[in-house]
């Protein structure tokens, strides 16, 4: 049986209301309003980040040595070139000698990736794949785009043993269309008139995947337990799901009006939620939008009881927020605009990628050394053991942090330092198990900060520097 | 440890610029500076000296690399000069060199010179530091400051002994108002404005707990010291300043990667106090020990350093200070000059700059700071952080 065998998902912590966009927008086109709340990523996340983020839940509980396999999906990729499948495998400390590939340019890449991997277990390449997409999307200010897009990611660990939810078979519809479009040069989506997307795409790609994928597989709505498919246009979503005669209480919430559209990671965030509410026998199907549509089939089995409360999943992720209450601080931190940061922004060292290279489990991973005559872990790598007692030369095993837990040994607010987002927090913390090393803390208030209190390893973008084109991806410190 | 070098070395002249932000001064104008007010209390001419040592820490701040900017600077007739770099230390390492020099009996006559150019970054605050460890720290590090990291230790220190924020503020208050009471008079000192500790407490944040007058000033600045024999001193000058211990003490790094320190205290101050009683036979520091200058980069430093020199008991510094025992008119005068917190920070400067009011006050020469009759001094330095960090620790006396 191949399938789904765990899942993950990530919300960045901040919201932003539609309305406090619409307050400073909206002026330009009373068109874009739309109610609800959208996800916007922390000025040091990226959809590289928020991968790590959502497969690090997914990934708990599961050896990681034995992943066979990582494929990205994402319409936002932080570079024209560069696997950011490798950078998430190394920050996810996963082998080195696995298949890698990222899925990209239509928002249907995550349910692409997700067929791909699928193919790929079921041809024997490897036992099992992890998959993640992500997606930070940015609308112009102004646009409608501005006002529905939303960041988020989700991973799904896929392979043949401990399968939660079964792979029954997909169906597929391909189309060059042209509802809207990035090149090269573009930093936001350019687009064609609003009702030709939703008439012309969204209202046939869906419904003809669907009814495909039922009549492929001699099934009719009635033997479906849930579908899920992006509400793009929420209303045009119930017509749907009408037209192809599905009841209400058969249609996964489509999450629009408290996530917003996270591209290609928004089917496979509402396949999680349904897998959330699912029993052991359910018939799911989840279809995704972009330059046609993958409607895809999945029955749960039993094991779905083993870890439906051990992920943070949907239901977790919407949980956990925070209001972001300036609309100018959303600009700032997707680079819209660029506040003075002063010339101490400025005074960064060139960055030496042979080091980083070199370095990679240690920076991208988060792995230090653990002593194998006293035990202590101990990070960055040492040579020399750090206990004093001990002081051994070169006796050092492997050991990861960014799965360690930890707390809070000391920390300060920082009005001098420069952070894109004052003040810059940081803290030493001891982690659980041992070993003590200084971090930024993120997605925190100061005033809520104290010693002793729990914290858990993020992924993040810890600078850029823009003389060079380099993202210093590292690990940040948050509050549990 | 060896037999140590008390009394084989004698301070005979020391020069000190005003510290300061001196737009219209470079380094080579503090250096000469600094050297000929030396020289003329040394009583003697640039060919008696026959070694130099250079403490610099940003190189790249117009102080320059290598030996040579001194040498250039002051044309010293190819004799042997040595840059030394060892952060907020770097000024007392110069001494080091120039002590360690003559007391091996290489030379007779040694220099120390340390000259800084903070003010020629374009921003407040410290130059950046990222880079402490070489470029990869720029990557593991957190967006740390120099206040942040002894805000740190703020907090630690506050949770430790059961102070508020509040509570603890106004203690480290009462450091900054002594420093600026006794900075307001020196002429030399980059600020002289006395404040109260409600100016303290009101001052904006810089890096929670501490405010902007809980943190030195930031400034240029050069110092010098002229060395000699023990036994040449008095041909120089009547009233020379004898070294009585020269200690350095480096972490080892267990303070930020093992799990012991509970991040109260400097261990390295601890360790380096220790042996720095040792080489100057001092057994009781609260009762030898007559003034001191401490390494008061941030108020909280200054409190926790009275502790780290066996000065006053863990956890009770706080009542000294509330006692006034480091005051000018207290048992342990600290700060004398005004600190750091008042002359600011060049860093090669600085331990050169509290040798010289060290110096200046045991010859009896402090005019209106002078403390009664010392015999004793101790100067500290700090650099790094709490959590890894370089200490220097002099102890000079009659």
């Amino acid at each position: 049986m191949i399938g789904i065998v765990s899942y993950g998902g990530y919300l960045p912590l901040n919201r932003i209301n539609r309305d406090i966009i619409f307050k400073s927008m909206g002026w330009l086109h009373q068109a874009t309003y739309m109610k609800g709340e959208k996800c916007v990523a922390n000025f040091d996340e990226d959809s590289v980040t928020m991968a790590v983020a959502s497969a690090m839940n997914c990934l708990e509980g599961y050896d990681r040595d034995s992943v066979g396999g990582l494929y990205f999906a994402t319409t936002t990729s932080p570079f024209r070139e560069r696997g950011c499948a490798d950078i998430i495998g190394t920050a996810l400390d996963l082998k080195s000698q696995i298949r890698t590939a990222d899925f990209t340019n239509s928002t249907s890449a995550g349910t692409s990736a997700l067929i791909a991997a699928i193919d790929c277990i079921g041809a024997g390449t490897a036992n099992n794949l992890l998959l993640c997409a992500s997606d930070v999307r940015v609308g112009k200010p102004g646009s409608s785009q501005e006002i529905s897009f939303s960041d988020g990611a989700a991973s799904l660990l896929l392979g043949n043993e401990r399968v939660i939810a079964s792979w029954e078979g997909s169906f597929s519809v391909s189309y060059d269309f042209p509802d809207h479009w990035r090149t090269e040069n573009d930093r936001t989506d350019r687009a064609w008139e609003d009702r030709f997307g939703r008439e012309e795409g969204y209202r046939k790609f869906i419904p003809e995947a669907i009814s495909g994928l039922l009549a492929k597989y001699r099934l009719s709505p009635k033997h479906i337990s849930k579908v899920a498919f992006p509400g793009i246009y929420p209303r045009d979503h119930i017509a749907i799901y009408k037209r192809l005669g599905f009841e209400p209480d058969q249609v996964q919430d489509h999450l629009m009006t408290v996530m917003g559209n996270i591209g290609t990671s928004y089917p496979l965030m509402i396949l999680i939620s349904a897998l959330e509410d699912s029993s052991p026998g359910d018939k799911i199907i989840v279809a995704g939008f972009g330059n046609g549509s993958d409607a895809l089939l999945f029955q749960v089995t039993e094991e779905i009881e083993k870890i439906k409360d051990q992920k943070r999943g949907v239901k977790g992720c919407l949980e956990s927020k925070r209001d972001l209450n300036s609309y100018e601080k959303y600009l700032a931190f997707r680079n819209f605009i660029s506040p003075e940061g002063g010339i101490r922004a400025e005074a960064i060292p060139y960055t030496a990628l042979s080091l980083t290279w070199r370095d990679r489990r240690e920076i991208l991973g988060l792995c230090g050394t653990r002593c194998k005559k006293c035990g202590t872990p101990q990070y960055p790598a040492q040579k020399v053991c750090v206990n004093p007692d001990c002081g051994a030369i070169d006796e050092m095993e492997h050991y990861r942090f960014s799965d360690k837990k930890g707390t809070i040994f000391s920390f300060t607010g920082d009005l001098l330092t420069f952070t894109p987002n004052p003040p810059g927090i940081y803290a030493v913390i001891d982690f659980d198990g041992g070993g003590r090393f200084w971090f930024d803390v993120t997605d925190c208030d100061l005033e809520s900060m104290e010693i002793g209190m729990p914290v858990e390893m993020s992924f993040r973008i810890r600078y850029v520097d823009e003389r060079g084109g380099i993202v210093g991806y590292f690990w940040k410190a948050v509050p549990v | 440890m060896g037999e140590g070098i008390k009394d084989k070395v004698a301070i005979i002249g020391m020069g000190c610029t005003k510290f300061g932000e001196h737009w219209d001064k470079g380094s080579e104008d503090l250096i000469v500076e600094a050297f000929t007010e030396a020289i003329e209390d040394a009583g003697i001419e640039k060919k008696d000296i026959q070694a130099a040592w250079y403490g610099s820490c940003y190189e790249e701040l117009n102080v320059g690399k290598s030996a040579l900017p001194l040498s250039r600077t002051l044309k010293l007739p190819f004799i042997p000069v040595t840059r030394v770099e060892n952060l907020c230390a770097s000024g007392s390492e110069a001494l080091r060199g120039a002590v360690y020099g003559v007391a091996s009996g290489a030379y007779d006559i040694a220099m120390a010179m340390g000259a800084e150019k903070l003010k020629d970054t374009g921003y407040g605050g410290l130059s950046e530091i990222s880079t402490i460890l070489g470029t990869k720290n720029r990557v593991i590090f957190p967006a740390i400051s120099a206040p942040g990291a002894f805000a740190m230790m703020a907090n630690r220190y506050f949770s430790k002994y059961g102070m508020s924020t509040e509570e603890g503020k106004r203690s480290l208050a009462k450091i900054s108002v002594n420093s600026h009471k006794n900075g307001s008079i020196n002429p030399k000192a980059h600020l002289h404005r006395i404040i109260t500790e409600e100016d303290v407490l009101n001052a904006p944040i810089i890096a929670s707990p501490l405010g902007l007058l809980d943190c030195c000033g930031v400034s240029d600045g050069a110092a010098a010291a002229i060395v000699c024999r023990a036994d040449m001193a008095n041909d120089f000058i009547a009233d020379p300043v004898f070294v009585k211990s020269l200690q350095i003490g480096i972490s080892s790094g267990e303070e930020l990667g093992y799990t012991q320190w509970d991040g109260t205290y400097v261990e390295s101050t601890v360790r380096t106090a220790a042996r720095a009683y040792k080489e100057a036979g001092i057994i009781n520091p609260r009762e030898e020990i007559n003034m001191m200058e401490v390494h008061d980069c941030f108020s909280i430093t200054e409190l926790v350093t009275y502790e780290d020199l066996q000065i006053s008991p863990r956890g009770k510094a706080r009542n000294d200070i509330e006692d006034g025992f480091f005051t000018i008119e207290g048992k342990i005068p600290s700060q004398p000059d005004g600190g750091l917190k008042c002359f600011g920070h060049p860093i090669g400067a600085s331990g050169l700059r509290m040798l010289y009011e060290m110096y200046k006050q045991l010859q009896g020469k402090a005019g209106e700071r002078q403390i009664k009759d010392p015999k004793i001094g101790l100067t500290h330095n700090l650099g790094g952080f709490p959590q890894m960090n370089v200490i220097s620790i002099v102890i000079v006396g009659l």
